[in-house]
């Protein structure tokens, strides 16, 4: 990859589908580079005044973005084959051509706009609240040691951005594998002092359909994840608990 | 009980909370927001939420919370509200606590405090720097327990257009869908607007894309008054970038960060040599004002650039591994240096709208039926906001605001479903005609280049310093883009996920929201707060310690005046230079 010089122009292949149904086709683009310049500045400078590299008005490109700096989770894309941040995936740092395809395993809207309500409904699944009394001042609740908030504060960053299941090759047509992020809240509420309170409800849904079973520990999750979650320790541990839990109700305790 | 039917705009921390409220009271929520709420703008809220806890036995007080939030407000905000929300905080952060949110700990398990700027006690609970994240996922997980449980109704991927008004008050709004572009009107007995902040309408700041604040001009233009437009909050440290001001927050001199530029060969940090008392914990219209004078009266930023250095490298790594990781993580990715080994390069930015929509102590808008809280609303901030007051705001406005639109739904007289479903349809299709419109104006003016010139003007003429000249010449050029507006070139012509279309409705709606911020600041002759006029250097009490409504006309904003209630502390002259 040689180095880049200010009026260099390069060129983004994108991936477009006009809706839901429509078929895929490719165009290409071409940006004036910029340092410091991200997917989402070439994004935009594209849809200023969309013309391919022919020559030939388009239609803007369609994509998600919100907060440009990894915390919101919108703008996840497959980019040159990776799943990642629009926003923090720097042009200096790709190589070119550059390509961009919507994110992988969950429906397409329009060009690079995906459907991601199902991991939400899924989070619903594994119950990932903690069923509090109520809203009212009830006093300070738990206490937390630092070790234990240290471990579980990484878990907690969690941006459902959908990497971690756009690289899984267990989420596919033919599983109904509910993915790490789901898995990765199921383990984060049960370490909560008092969301272990209703472990059990989380197991039994873990232990289910779509659940820890469809893991194939590939471990594409983790090396995936932007917020380098440590996914594959997560799900271990859920798993231990999730077994731990079916013997002991097995021995009546 | 009666059963009613509520609307919720916006998923953020204040629509969030709104929205639990109301659940809890076993009425019924539709909540609208333009996004998945886990994604709303409050996850980008860093450093962390205020509450007099007092757990380091320093003795911190409520008193001394508010004291100091109507002293960095500048004596602007009403203050029996601030007290009260300042009385509600310790228990908005431990129920938060009890709802799972991660804060850091002490080796005792207590919740841990630290230090912001304008106040000299540690008084802010955080989880590491992404406080704002980790308090929108503990609430949107009790929003998601009350939505399968049947209470709650999301709408994700919807834009309020309008409010529907009937008999001068609010029954209901119309909404685009963003992937279909569907139009439609949703009737209400109340509605809440929880739409956020405005960041946008300056073009780059430390906000989201969707940060427009069209949403509150909207409402705006069918009636609500708005309060303060003229008072936006520019943070002191961001990254200077094309697409964003990537904020860099104050937690990082609340644990000790230095901001300095070199002078001479060495560095000078001079928030401490100017301001001894606080230092670097100076509130931030007062560092913005100084990082302001050292750069462009002086001539001292970094490399003879618009930069500042905000230093954290003396730092224990650990300590900043533990406290502050997120913005290093951030700074670091986006920069590719590291903090922990280099000064960071930062410079203010536009961050936080201290005015929005008029309401009462109830968050009622004058409109009846109409609520706002959170950013959207202008009551607890004054001219300034403290640095993790936000947080505290959006979710205290979120517990007066839903009970507030229970009560007034449950005491309605009429119910919105026995309106005749005719008033409805005519806003929806009014609503729909105007997107017709811009699909079909063949103009020639492109959308987002009349966006990037609203925001370069509003940055240059109404941010840190602002003089009459600049501020009446941005008012008139304001208007002449307004018409300018109406002559788009809108080439999408997709029925399916037409962000462009989106874009050009927003657009207008922020040049509306300009004029009121552009106009504000023009006829408020003072400087008081985040507005700094060196033209009418001093606060001026006698003649300005008043409310700015704003009341839209089609001609531009009509300003009005009303008295802040200063009921409790008898304003005093303010500076942070010594105690």
């Amino acid at each position: 990859m040689r180095e880049f010089v200010m009026s260099d122009n390069f060129t983004i292949k994108i991936r477009r589908q006009d809706g839901p149904d429509a078929k895929p086709y490719w165009q290409e683009f071409e940006v004036n580079f910029r340092p410091g310049m991200n997917v989402v500045i070439a994004l935009q400078d594209i849809r200023r005044d969309p013309v391919t590299i022919d020559g030939v008005k388009a239609d803007p490109v369609v994509w998600e973005c919100s907060c440009l700096e990894e915390v919101c989770g919108s703008c996840a894309m497959v980019i040159n084959g990776r799943a990642r941040q629009a926003c923090s995936a720097l042009i200096e740092d790709l190589d070119r051509p550059v390509t961009l395809e919507p994110l992988a395993k969950f429906p397409v809207v329009r060009d690079l706009m995906v459907d991601r309500s199902s991991l939400f409904e899924n989070f619903a699944r594994v119950r990932a609240w903690i069923p509090i009394d109520g809203t009212y001042p009830m006093g300070p609740g738990p206490q937390v040691s630092q070790e234990e908030q240290e471990a579980a504060y990484p878990l907690a960053r969690c941006i459902t951005c959908g990497c971690c299941l756009a690289a899984c090759p267990q989420v596919n047509n033919n599983s109904s594998f509910m993915g790490a992020a789901v898995l990765n809240q199921a383990t984060l509420l049960n370490s909560y002092p008092t969301g272990r309170m209703n472990r059990a409800a989380r197991l039994d849904v873990v232990r289910g359909d779509g659940g820890l079973a469809g893991c194939g520990n590939a471990q594409n999750c983790e090396r995936v994840c932007p917020k380098s979650i440590p996914l594959v320790s997560s799900i271990a541990r859920l798993n231990r608990e999730a077994l731990l839990d079916a013997v002991k109700r097995w021995l009546g305790k | 009980m009666k059963q009613a039917n509520i609307i919720v705009i916006g998923g953020g921390l204040a629509g969030l909370m709104t929205t639990i409220k109301i659940a809890e009271a076993g009425q019924k929520v539709q909540l609208f927001a333009m996004q998945p709420v886990r994604r709303s703008h409050s996850v980008c809220a860093q450093g962390g939420i205020n509450a007099a806890i007092n757990l380091k036995g320093e003795g911190d007080s409520i008193w001394t919370h508010f004291d100091d939030t109507v002293y960095g407000g500048d004596f602007l905000a009403n203050q029996p509200l601030v007290k009260r929300m300042c009385e509600a905080a310790p228990d908005i952060v431990e129920l938060t606590a009890r709802m799972g949110v991660m804060y850091n700990r002490t080796p005792e398990g207590n919740l841990d405090f630290r230090r912001f700027g304008g106040t000299k006690f540690h008084r802010t609970a955080f989880a590491g720097t992404t406080t704002g994240q980790q308090l929108v996922y503990a609430l949107d997980e009790q929003v998601r327990r009350h939505e399968a449980e049947g209470l709650v109704t999301k709408f994700e991927g919807w834009e309020l257009l309008s409010p529907v008004i009937h008999n001068g008050a609010c029954r209901g709004i119309t909404a685009m869908n963003l992937n279909t572009m569907e139009v439609r009107a949703f009737p209400a007995d109340a509605v809440v607007a929880a739409t956020g902040g405005i960041g946008a309408i300056f073009g780059l700041s430390t906000n989201s894309l969707v940060n427009t604040g069209s949403a509150a001009s909207a409402l705006y233009q069918a009636g609500a008054v708005y309060a303060n437009p003229e008072f936006v909050q520019v943070h002191p440290t961001a990254m200077p970038g094309e697409d964003k001001l990537r904020l860099i927050s104050e937690s990082a001199r609340g644990e000790g960060g230095r901001v300095w530029v070199p002078r001479d060969g060495r560095p000078w940090y001079f928030l401490e040599d100017w301001y001894p008392a606080y230092g670097n914990l100076v509130p931030r219209d007062i560092a913005s004002r100084a990082i302001f004078k050292v750069v462009h009266e002086l001539g001292l930023g970094v490399d003879g650039g618009e930069v500042v250095y905000m230093d954290i490298s003396h730092l224990n790594p650990r300590d900043i591994d533990r406290n502050l990781y997120g913005i290093a993580e951030i700074y670091e990715r986006f920069s590719g240096d590291d903090p922990r080994k280099v000064p960071m390069r930062v410079f203010p930015a536009v961050h936080y709208n201290m005015g929005g929509l008029w309401v009462d102590d109830s968050m009622a808008t004058n409109v009846p039926g109409l609520f706002a809280a959170g950013e959207a609303e202008y009551q607890h901030h004054g001219a300034n906001r403290l640095g993790a007051n936000s947080l505290v705001s959006c979710i205290f406005d979120g517990m007066v605001a839903g009970p507030a639109a229970v009560a007034y739904a449950e005491g309605l007289q009429k119910r919105s479903g026995e309106i005749s479903s005719g008033i409805f349809e005519a806003e929806a299709n009014l609503q729909r005609d105007i997107n017709a419109d811009i699909l079909n104006t063949g103009g020639t003016e492109n959308p987002f280049d009349l966006f990037r010139e609203m925001g370069d003007l509003m940055r240059k003429n109404v941010t840190v310093i602002r003089k009459n000249d600049d501020l009446k010449k941005t008012d008139e050029k304001l208007a002449e883009m307004l018409e300018r507006c109406g002559r788009l070139n809108v080439v999408d012509k997709s029925p399916v996920a037409n962000t462009s279309l989106v874009f050009a409705r927003e657009l207008k709606n922020m040049l509306i929201l300009a004029r009121a911020i552009t106009v504000g600041a023009l006829m408020r002759d003072e400087s008081r707060g985040a507005h700094y006029k060196p033209e009418y250097p001093m606060r001026d009490d006698a003649g300005w310690l008043k409310t700015t409504r704003a009341s839209f006309t089609p001609d531009g904003p009509e300003i009005s005046y009303e008295p802040v209630d200063v009921s409790l502390i008898v304003p005093r002259e303010r500076h942070y230079d010594v105690d």
